[in-house]
């Protein structure tokens, strides 16, 4: 798969003096659903904005489709579509018109079959007429979606999408999300709910500090950094771990009722085979046992935290 | 060029005049009729004649340009405004649409709206006075090259304030009262000599005495003088606007 996205030794430092984005290099692929995640103040936003053009970028390059954003701004800027994060609407104006001047505004003929598409797309045909001030939270961020996508883009950035969106809404949108990517746009997203990140994106970035410190296909994430922990209720409390059982990664826990045994994801199930066998064998008892895959937000905790501690 | 992205602009900030037809259109023209009979028909039926032209003709022209540099001031500065103001510039930035295209967007807009105001204004004052225009042409020339240079001047306005006090704080204290002091109401040659040689430190004078030469045929200053200093502004104006676009100033970070 081509890089659609190629992003090379970029910085940015604001005016305040504020370094952004730290020597950043990220390549995203043609028709991958790419999250790039991170802490609040990571650098995303300006990373986003750098590529979208409204932000100016600092030093290294940025290329898009092969475009240059710089030298070859408009051919770079007509294959992006922006969903910024904050609800940033013409109040006044109805869903139509607003939705027509942003194909315009990209440089798309007028295409009413096509705009009267992607409304209904996001279920905004029925309030087409409708002003946008007399709309929901929720309307106004299908709107927002409906104006990104007008003029008909291969890129989608979406920052933040389902912040503050009800669930529905939420289905909707990821619903539509897998559609434009089986027809071919790359969608790059950021989000906080990382759940959702774990289940639609392809592949994971994380951004801390300005720096890219990890890109990874989320299922291979999952695998190399994913931990699994099996908890066991004793039938009687243990005051420590039996010497025995010391060369396991074994932690008591709950006054010395359950005894937690954190594994490796990638090791099978044998491990888990060989604790209980010796456990019996050192006639330890238990009455329950439940096993707990970490998540992807529990990998982007470790990551960022580790960051910050400098492991 | 993204000539569709012009369009865009443009038709959007008109549809803004259609929607607040009352405030963008009937209110100026209501206000200016206002001068016509308090200045034009009860003050001016007791003036004297001024270089031969009755005292409520003398002024339509001085009155369309007091009109005319606060609209388009006022329209282009609040057509920029706006999208910054409620956060979707983010979409105009990051269009494939170059400055220029922005900038004929937007104030192309504002110039439109002013110069129909302008024409409105004129019919209205045919209802008032009776007057005739010497140079046609000139006149329609003057009233659109004064609209786009202070539709430019609304446009650095817009991109500069930071509040809403300060897009009128321009209008408000600086144009009016040189609009007012620059001719609008009485002929430069009417002041004593000390305040003619100040007033023609006024800017206003070139374009109020030039747009009056092509109604009567008689200017205050010479024609080409009030034509190159329009040009000037309109090129200092110009100057900044390249300068807001190279630098990203107020608009990009």
């Amino acid at each position: 798969m081509s890089d659609i996205i190629a992003i090379d030794g970029l910085s940015k430092t604001y005016e305040s003096g504020f370094t952004a984005l730290r020597d950043v290099n990220l390549h995203i692929r043609k028709g991958e659903i790419f999250a790039l995640l991170g802490p609040n103040g990571a650098g995303k936003t300006t990373l986003i904005s750098i590529v979208c053009g409204i932000v100016n970028p600092g030093p290294g390059t940025v290329l898009v489709d092969g475009c240059d954003i710089r030298r070859d701004y408009r051919a770079a800027r007509s294959r992006i579509g922006l969903v910024p994060q904050e609800l940033s609407t013409d109040a006044f104006e109805t869903v139509w018109a607003t939705v027509n001047f942003s194909r315009g505004l990209f440089g798309k003929p007028a295409d009413p079959a096509y705009v009267e598409k992607v409304l209904r797309d996001l279920s905004l045909w029925d309030k087409r007429k409708d002003k946008i001030m007399a709309l929901s939270g929720g309307m106004k961020r299908r709107v927002m979606i409906a104006k990104a996508l007008a003029h008909e883009p291969a890129i989608l950035f979406l920052d933040e999408p389902t912040a503050g969106v009800d669930v529905e809404l939420r289905r909707d949108m990821w619903n539509l999300v897998r559609g434009l990517r089986e027809r071919g746009v790359t969608i790059i997203l950021t989000t906080h709910y990382i759940e959702e990140a774990e289940e639609m994106a392809d592949r994971v970035g994380v951004i801390s500090g300005g720096e890219i410190i990890l890109v990874e296909h989320t299922r291979t994430l999952m695998e190399k950094l994913g931990r699994k922990e099996l908890r066991l209720q004793l039938a009687a409390p243990l005051e420590a771990i039996p010497a025995g059982l010391s060369d396991l990664n074994l932690v008591l826990e709950g006054d010395g009722h359950e005894l937690v045994y954190g594994f490796d994801a990638r090791h099978d199930q044998a491990d888990v085979a060989g604790l209980l066998r010796r456990l019996g064998e050192q006639g330890i008892e238990f009455r329950d046992l439940r096993t707990r895959e970490s998540s992807l937000e529990d990998i982007f905790v470790d990551l960022v935290h580790n960051r910050r501690t400098g492991d | 060029m993204n000539l569709h992205g012009v369009k865009a602009i443009y038709l959007f900030e008109m549809a803004r005049t259609w929607r607040t037809l009352m405030q963008s259109i009937a209110s100026p023209v209501i206000s200016t009729s206002l001068y016509f009979v308090v200045f034009g028909s009860a003050i001016g039926s007791r003036m004297v004649e001024i270089d031969g032209i009755s005292y409520g003709a003398f002024i339509i022209p001085g009155l369309i340009m007091l009109m005319l540099l606060n609209e388009s001031i006022s329209n282009a500065s609040f057509g920029i405004y706006m999208p910054k103001f409620t956060g979707t510039i983010y979409e105009v930035l990051s269009a494939p649409i170059s400055p220029l295209e922005i900038v004929a967007g937007y104030v192309g807009a504002a110039a439109s709206k002013s110069i129909i105001l302008g024409l409105l204004i004129l019919a209205t004052s045919r209802l008032f006075v009776d007057f005739s225009i010497a140079h046609p042409v000139a006149m329609i020339g003057f009233l659109a090259l004064t609209a786009v240079t202070f539709s430019l001047f609304g446009f650095i306005i817009g991109v500069w304030a930071d509040g809403f006090e300060k897009l009128q704080i321009i209008p408000m204290m600086i144009v009016t009262p040189l609009t007012f002091l620059g001719g609008t109401f009485y002929s430069v040659n009417m002041l004593p000599p000390v305040w003619q040689t100040v007033t023609l430190f006024n800017p206003v004078v070139y374009l109020v005495s030039g747009f009056r030469w092509s109604f009567y045929g008689v200017a205050d200053v010479h024609l080409a003088v009030s034509l190159g200093m329009t040009l000037v502004f309109m090129l200092v104006c110009v100057g900044l606007i390249t300068w807001i676009f190279k630098t990203g100033y107020r608009l990009r970070t």
